[in-house]
C-alpha cells in the first residue's frame, strides 16, 4: 500500500478529508518549490501533487501557465521533478507528480514508473491519459505498484466513469466543473453530482479539484468528498507576495486556513 | 448504426488515437457519432456537394504551368486550383463539411484556431453562412503577419481572439482554443483546421479534404490519359497534402511527396519540418511526429510561411513516412520564395507561400525526374494574403 493510499485510510479514520496542495516543480525555482511546499505541510497539507512543468498545458488556466513558464525557463525537466519529489517524501509526506503524457512517453513509459518509486513517490495523476491508451502505463504502474490516478469530469458518462474509476488508486481525480485550473469564486455544483455518480460505481477515495481556493469551499467539499486539491490558489499567494518570505507565510497561513476546512 | 466509441479510436499504425482530458471525450463520441450518422445519411452528401457547386466553385479546375516547368526539368507539371475556391484555399473543404455537422448536432457556436488565417476566414466563412457564432484564435504574431486576413474575418462578424502565450503562434492558438472547448463544449464545436488533434478529427477532416485528390487524378486522367508520376503538396498539419494523397495511395506507382517547412534549414534549428526534424511524440491530443526536447517539451516552430509554422503534423503523415509510402523533404524559406517569385512572373499565379513550398518541391523533383516526368501539385491556397510579407522579403516599398 502507498503512502497516499495509508493517508486517505486515516484521515477515513478521522472522518475528515484530506488536504492535497499542487506546486509545479521548479517554481518559483526548484529550492524555494521545495521551500513552499514545506511551508504548505507545515500548515497542514496532507499530501503533495508536484507538477511536471508541460510546454502546452491544456488543461491549466493562466495562473499554472505562467508558473510552468517560469519553472520551463529556468530549464526544469525530468531530473529536478524527481529530486523536488525525493525531497517532499523525504519529509515522510505522501507525494504524487501530475503530468501531462507526453515527457512520461518521452522519459520512456517503464521508467518513468520507476522513477517515481525510487523517488518514494505514491503515483502519477495523468490529466490527457485516456484508458484506451493506457495500456504500457497500466502494465508499468503494477510492475512497481505505484498509484494510477485518471481525471474525471462532469460530462463523463456513468458507464465511461466506471471504466476510467476502476483503473484509479489511490484516489480518483474529480475535475469539479467542465474547465481549466484556476481559482472561482463559488465550487460548482456539479463536483457533488460527479462524486455521487462515482460512488455508486466505486469505493477508491475521491479527491475534488479545480476552482477550490478558500477554507469555506474546502468545508464544502469535504462534506462529500475524501480529498480537497488546492493548486493555483497557493501559486497565486507566491506569485504575488514582494519576496519569498513574505510569500511562505502567506503559503503556509492559507494551508493552515484549508486544514480547518478539510476538517468536517 | 451505433458506434461505440471506448472500441473504436483512430490510429494509423502507432500514430493517432486520443490524448485528451477526460471531460472532451463525451463531445469527441459525439462528434464522431454524428459524422459517422452523416456518412450514412445521403442528404448530408447531397447537402455539402451542393454547397461545394454553388458556393464553393468546385470542381477546382487543373491549370498546366509550361513556362514555370522550363525552370523544373521541363516536366509535365499541373496544378490543382484549391486558390480558386471561396476563400483562396483548400480550407474551405473541410469547414463547410464541419458546419454541416456542427448544424445537425444542434449546436450554435464555433471556435477554430488559425496560423495563416485561411482556417480562421474559411470558419469565419461558413459560420456567416449558417448563422452561427465564431470565435477563432490566433497567436498574437501571426495576428500580425497576416492582419489582412485578421480583418477579413472582423468583417464576416467573427470575434478574433489574439492568443499571447507561448510562442505566440498556431501551437498556442490551438492550446487556447481547447481550453475554451474543454470550458464550453456544450454549445461548442470546436472547428479543427487540420489533419492533427484527437480522433474523430484526422479521419474526418481528411475525408473532407479527399475531394481534392478525387477530382485531380480524374483531371489529370483525363487531361493526359495516366497518373502522374508524382503527386506534390506542402505539409503543415498536413491538411491539403493528405486531402491529394489519399485517393492515389493504392496507386503504387504515383510517388506522394510532402514538403514541409524548412525555415532556416534543419540544421539550424530554426525550421517547422516535424517529419524530416522530429521524433515521435504526443501533441494536442494525438501520438504523431512533434519537434521536442529530450523532456519532452515542444519546441517552437520557425517558418517564413504562418500557415506551416507548427510543431506537430497529422498521424497519418507520420504512418505514411514510417511505411515509405510517402516521402517528406524540408523547403528553405529562400527556396520557397525563390519558387514563389517564380510562379509570380512565369505563370501569373500569386501562390501563398505554404503553396510555394510545393512549387519549390516541384522545381527539384522536375529536374531529378526530367521531361519525360508528369507532376500533380496542389496548389492550395493563393498568395494575397502574403503581399505584405513578399514585399518585405523582396525589399518592395509598400
Amino acid at each position: 500500500m502507498t503512502p497516499l493510499s495509508q493517508l486517505f485510510e486515516k484521515t477515513r479514520a478521522e472522518n475528515r478529508a484530506a488536504l492535497i496542495g499542487y506546486l509545479p516543480a521548479g517554481f518559483p525555482s526548484q529550492q524555494e518549490c521545495i521551500d513552499a511546499i514545506t511551508a504548505m505541510v507545515e500548515g497542514g497539507v496532507d499530501a503533495i501533487e508536484i507538477g511536471f512543468p508541460y510546454s502546452d498545458p491544456v488543461m491549466d488556466g493562466p495562473i499554472i501557465q505562467a508558473a510552468a513558464d517560469l519553472s520551463l525557463s529556468q530549464g526544469t525537466g525530468a531530473r529536478e521533478v524527481f529530486s523536488t519529489l525525493s525531497a517532499i517524501t523525504a519529509l515522510g509526506t505522501p507525494a504524487v507528480v501530475m503530468t501531462y503524457w507526453n515527457p512520461i512517453e518521452r522519459y520512456g513509459v517503464e521508467n518513468f514508473a520507476k522513477s517515481i518509486s525510487e523517488a518514494g513517490g505514491s503515483g502519477v495523476i495523468t490529466p490527457d491519459l485516456t484508458i484506451e491508451e493506457a495500456g504500457p502505463w497500466r502494465a508499468a504502474v503494477k510492475s512497481e505498484e505505484i498509484n494510477s490516478i485518471f481525471v474525471v469530469a462532469p460530462s463523463t458518462k456513468d458507464e465511461r466513469l466506471a471504466q476510467v474509476t476502476a483503473e484509479c488508486s489511490g484516489f480518483i481525480y474529480a475535475a469539479s466543473l467542465m474547465g481549466v485550473t484556476g481559482t472561482r469564486t463559488t465550487v460548482s455544483s456539479s463536483a457533488r453530482d460527479l462524486v455521487g455518480r462515482i460512488r455508486k460505481v466505486s469505493s477508491t477515495p475521491v479527491a475534488v479539484g479545480l476552482g477550490v481556493s478558500t477554507r469555506d469551499q474546502a468545508h464544502e467539499v469535504a462534506q462529500y468528498a475524501d480529498g480537497v486539491i488546492v493548486g493555483s490558489a497557493f501559486i497565486r499567494l507566491l506569485q504575488e507576495s514582494q519576496s519569498m518570505g513574505e510569500g511562505l507565510i502567506r503559503v503556509k497561513e492559507l494551508a493552515q486556513s484549508l486544514a480547518e476546512g478539510v476538517r468536517r | 448504426m451505433t458506434v461505440n466509441q471506448s472500441e473504436i479510436i483512430g490510429h494509423f499504425g502507432p500514430y493517432g488515437g486520443r490524448f485528451v482530458p477526460e471531460a472532451l471525450i463525451e463531445a469527441l463520441d459525439s462528434l464522431t457519432q454524428a459524422y459517422e450518422d452523416a456518412k450514412a445519411d445521403p442528404t448530408f452528401a447531397a447537402e455539402l456537394e451542393y454547397l461545394h457547386r454553388t458556393y464553393t466553385g468546385r470542381p477546382s479546375i487543373i491549370t498546366e504551368v509550361p513556362r514555370f516547368a522550363e525552370h523544373a526539368g521541363n516536366a509535365r507539371i499541373i496544378l490543382k486550383r484549391e486558390d480558386l475556391n471561396h476563400t483562396g484555399s483548400h480550407k474551405i473543404n473541410n469547414v463547410l463539411g464541419q458546419a454541416l455537422l456542427v448544424k445537425r448536432m444542434g449546436k450554435k457556436r464555433i471556435i477554430a484556431e488559425t496560423g495563416a488565417g485561411q482556417h480562421g476566414v474559411a470558419s469565419a466563412t461558413a459560420a456567416a453562412l449558417m448563422g452561427l457564432e465564431c470565435v477563432v484564435y490566433m497567436g498574437e504574431e501571426d495576428t500580425k503577419r497576416q492582419s489582412l486576413n485578421v480583418a477579413r474575418m472582423k468583417l464576416l462578424g467573427a470575434e478574433v481572439v489574439p492568443v499571447t502565450q507561448g510562442s505566440k503562434t498556431l501551437k498556442d492558438a490551438i492550446n487556447e482554443a481547447m481550453r475554451d472547448w474543454v470550458t464550453n463544449v456544450d454549445t461548442t464545436h470546436y472547428l479543427l483546421g487540420t489533419v492533427a488533434g484527437p480522433h474523430p478529427f484526422p479521419t474526418m477532416v481528411r475525408d473532407f479534404h479527399r475531394i481534392i485528390g478525387v477530382e485531380a487524378r480524374a483531371q489529370v486522367l483525363e487531361l493526359t490519359g495516366k497518373l502522374p508520376d508524382a503527386v506534390l503538396a506542402c505539409v503543415g498539419g498536413g491538411s491539403n497534402a493528405i486531402g491529394i494523397f489519399h485517393p492515389f495511395i493504392d496507386d503504387a506507382s504515383v510517388r506522394l511527396i510532402g514538403l514541409e517547412a524548412g525555415g532556416s534549414g534543419i540544421a539550424s534549428g530554426k525550421h517547422a519540418a516535424t517529419i524530416s526534424g522530429g521524433t515521435p511524440g504526443v501533441l494536442h491530443g494525438t501520438r504523431s511526429y512533434v519537434l521536442q526536447d529530450e523532456n519532452g517539451q515542444t519546441v517552437e516552430s520557425h517558418s517564413i510561411s504562418a500557415g506551416l509554422d507548427y510543431p506537430g503534423v497529422g498521424p497519418e503523415h507520420a504512418y505514411l513516412s514510417d511505411i515509405g509510402r510517402a516521402e517528406y523533404q524540408p523547403i528553405t524559406d529562400d527556396e520557397a520564395m525563390e519558387a514563389f517569385s517564380l510562379m509570380s512572373k512565369t505563370e501569373g499565379i500569386i501562390p501563398a507561400i505554404e503553396t510555394a513550398h510545393a512549387l519549390a518541391g516541384a522545381i527539384k523533383i522536375g529536374k531529378e525526374l526530367g521531361s519525360e516526368a508528369t507532376l500533380l501539385i496542389n496548389f492550395s491556397g493563393r498568395g494575397d494574403k502574403d503581399v505584405d510579407t513578399a514585399a518585405r522579403y523582396f525589399g518592395i516599398p509598400l
